[in-house]
């Protein structure tokens, strides 16, 4: 009975032309819509940790013990020397400590609170340019992000005071040249930091071979705790943005909802008035050899049907779109670098398998039980009413 | 129940809620009706005519009596039951053609047929062997906002046809025709009930179909008033008063 139902079904939605093809053209912007966000949500999560990697994180980080990224004060005390069993790491580039000293600038006399990271210029486990730390300038090198040049005004060449308390917290002041700015999409990588060598660093504070952070680059590794030290996965380390992307997901379901509920809607009235028109049809079918039921079923299989033409249209259409979109991102109608949170200007969404199948199958599902609501009436018409084509 | 008796009925009556009232349609109707009849039940708006074309049609129940059809009691048959009945061995052709307006020609007979899981090839032949019974063959790719009335009722006789049922039920299948369209519908129907033997049970009170009837039982307020069949030249009269 199924492959009659969906016989008579298909071909009662072809039939009826316009009625059916409106209905599944605003049934099919629903998927497409769907899945489009939801890609930029995944490709935005994905953007960010792969940004976040590659700028701040690495594949994981140990902390001092005392460390803690959202209070300056604790930076005094944040630093210790570099646990021996991670010299073969170290030696190896796979792993790079870097130091974190509290400072001020004074740029175009303003004063400005800084971190002051020590990094090795040989490092490649971030994307900063540490090589230019190396160059050979009457100062000593630095780079910055590119948020804070634009809101301090610096610029490549620029020299700027930098004064930093040592170890015995005797302040101590030298100039710095910007060497180079950099661009990230990391707000926490740009924002009031200062990038010098390390081994100048070392020489400016006295902690020689000390560190506040260790960030190693294999994040498949076991990792076990070391005394003095905590340890932070990158799944720990990008906990936040997963939070923000939850946030965020909560908003973007009530949009999802809002819209499946205009398209349900649609099926919903389409369903009601084609009962109500087609009470002589129904009692044909009765008296042809149907039962009620099995009509129930009918146009509980035409209406969800709308949703399979919806899916077939929208890939049509949706596919080349959706691979446009992938291809050249969508970029925000608003500068994302004073958000404060890792996101690209340009958002590229990522689609997969799961995520079509998953909305597909969640359109269609949803279709059926809207499509299947107002066929309940007919299971409780009167044939021989229905038949007189008499409203019931 | 004798063996070429397609319908027995005994004492069947219908009434219908009003309220707090009830409605007689039918009132102790008793009568038989053998294979290969062509038969009309006879009688004004309201007599209670459809409401028997509709008990034998499996489409309602009676409220006490029995009405026998094809060996099986309506009034006993579940739903499904009915339906399957309704499928394999009846045919309806009603007043306004009741077509699927959506559906060609071809779709529109082919349906019974679908219901009964016919495969493609042998639905295919049946389709053309009841349009040819109809003088429709160039007509499968129409649709019947298409065809005129006469074409429409010949597609629904073929849709009745097709499966070629013990049963046919036509109620006022003349009524929205010409008279012309109204004979060469009935010639058609009296042909097909000559050739395969079907019987045809007819609601009306048009004189055009009644001047068929090979049996004629008339209806008055529910009840037979008169029951009189026509052999040839003989002409039998019962009264039922």
């Amino acid at each position: 009975m199924m492959k009659t139902a969906l016989k008579l079904a298909y071909r009662n939605l072809i039939g009826a032309g316009l009625r059916t093809w409106l209905n599944v053209i605003v049934l099919s912007f629903s998927f497409v819509v769907i899945i489009w966000l939801k890609g930029v949500m995944v490709g935005w999560d994905l953007q960010a940790k792969t940004d976040m990697t590659n700028w701040e994180i690495g594949g994981g980080q140990y902390w001092h013990e005392n460390y803690d990224p959202y209070d300056p004060f604790t930076l005094t005390d944040s630093h210790g020397p570099v646990p021996p069993e991670f010299g073969e790491e170290i030696a190896q580039g796979n792993m790079e400590p870097v130091l974190v000293v509290q400072g001020t600038i004074y740029p175009q006399g303003r004063m400005q609170t800084v971190a002051i990271k020590g990094i090795n210029p040989e490092q490649d486990i971030f994307l900063l340019p540490t090589h230019k730390l190396d160059t050979v300038v009457p100062a000593v090198p630095a780079v910055i992000g590119a948020l804070m040049a634009r809101n301090l005004q610096l610029k490549r060449g620029d020299y700027i005071t930098l004064r930093w308390r040592d170890k015995k917290g005797t302040f101590d002041a030298t100039e710095i040249h910007i060497t180079d700015i950099f661009s990230s999409n990391v707000p926490s990588v740009e924002t009031a930091q200062v990038y010098i060598s390390l081994e100048t660093l070392y020489d400016m504070t006295m902690m020689h071979g000390e560190a506040t952070l260790l960030t190693y680059r294999n994040e498949a590794k076991e990792r076990s705790e070391v005394d003095g030290w905590v340890h932070r996965s990158k799944e720990q380390l990008t906990s936040s943005v997963d939070e923000m992307i939850k946030t965020k997901s909560v908003g973007q379901s009530v949009f999802y909802f809002i819209l499946l509920l205009l398209a349900m809607l649609a099926i919903f009235d389409t369903q009601v008035l084609s009962i109500f028109r087609r009470q002589k049809e129904i009692g044909t079918y009765v008296a042809l050899g149907y039962t009620r039921r099995e009509v129930v079923g009918l146009f509980t299989v035409e209406g969800a049907m709308h949703s399979i033409f919806a899916a077939v249209v929208a890939a049509a259409y949706g596919f080349p779109f959706l691979l446009w979109q992938a291809k050249v991102g969508w970029t925000m109608p608003i500068d994302t670098s004073e958000f404060g949170m890792a996101i690209a200007q340009t958002l590229f969404p990522v689609y997969s398998v799961g995520l079509v199948l998953s909305t597909v199958a969640i359109v269609v599902v949803v279709t059926t039980i809207v499509s299947y609501w107002p066929s309940r009436k007919i299971a409780k018409m009167n044939p021989t009413e229905a038949l007189r084509g008499r409203i019931q | 129940m004798k063996n070429n008796t397609i319908i027995e009925i005994r004492d069947m009556t219908k009434t219908f809620p009003m309220g707090k009232t009830k409605f007689t349609a039918l009132r102790g109707i008793s009568l038989t009706l053998g294979k290969g009849e062509f038969t009309g039940l006879i009688g004004p708006s309201g007599s209670g005519k459809t409401t028997l074309l509709n008990i034998i049609g499996s489409l309602d129940s009676p409220s006490s009596g029995e009405a026998i059809v094809l060996g099986q009691s309506i009034g006993a048959l579940s739903a499904k039951e009915a339906a399957r009945l309704r499928k394999e061995s009846m045919g309806f052709i009603f007043q306004s053609y009741n077509l699927l307006s959506v559906h060609t020609v071809f779709e529109n007979v082919e349906f019974p047929l679908l219901l009964l899981k016919k495969n493609s090839a042998e639905r295919k032949k049946m389709v053309m062997d009841a349009l040819e019974w109809v003088g429709l063959t160039d007509k499968t790719r129409s649709k019947p906002p298409h065809l005129s009335g006469g074409e429409c009722q010949r597609v629904a006789i073929a849709r009745a046809m097709v499966k070629k049922p013990s049963l046919v039920l036509a109620d006022e299948p003349t009524a929205n025709l010409d008279a012309a369209n109204s004979h060469n519908i009935l010639k058609t129907m009296e042909n097909l009930n000559r050739e395969l033997n079907t019987t045809f049970l007819f609601a009306t009170h048009d004189e055009k179909v009644i001047n068929y009837l090979r049996r004629k039982i008339y209806l008055l307020d529910g009840r037979i008033d008169k029951d009189e069949v026509i052999e040839q030249e003989t002409a039998l009269i019962s009264d039922h008063r």
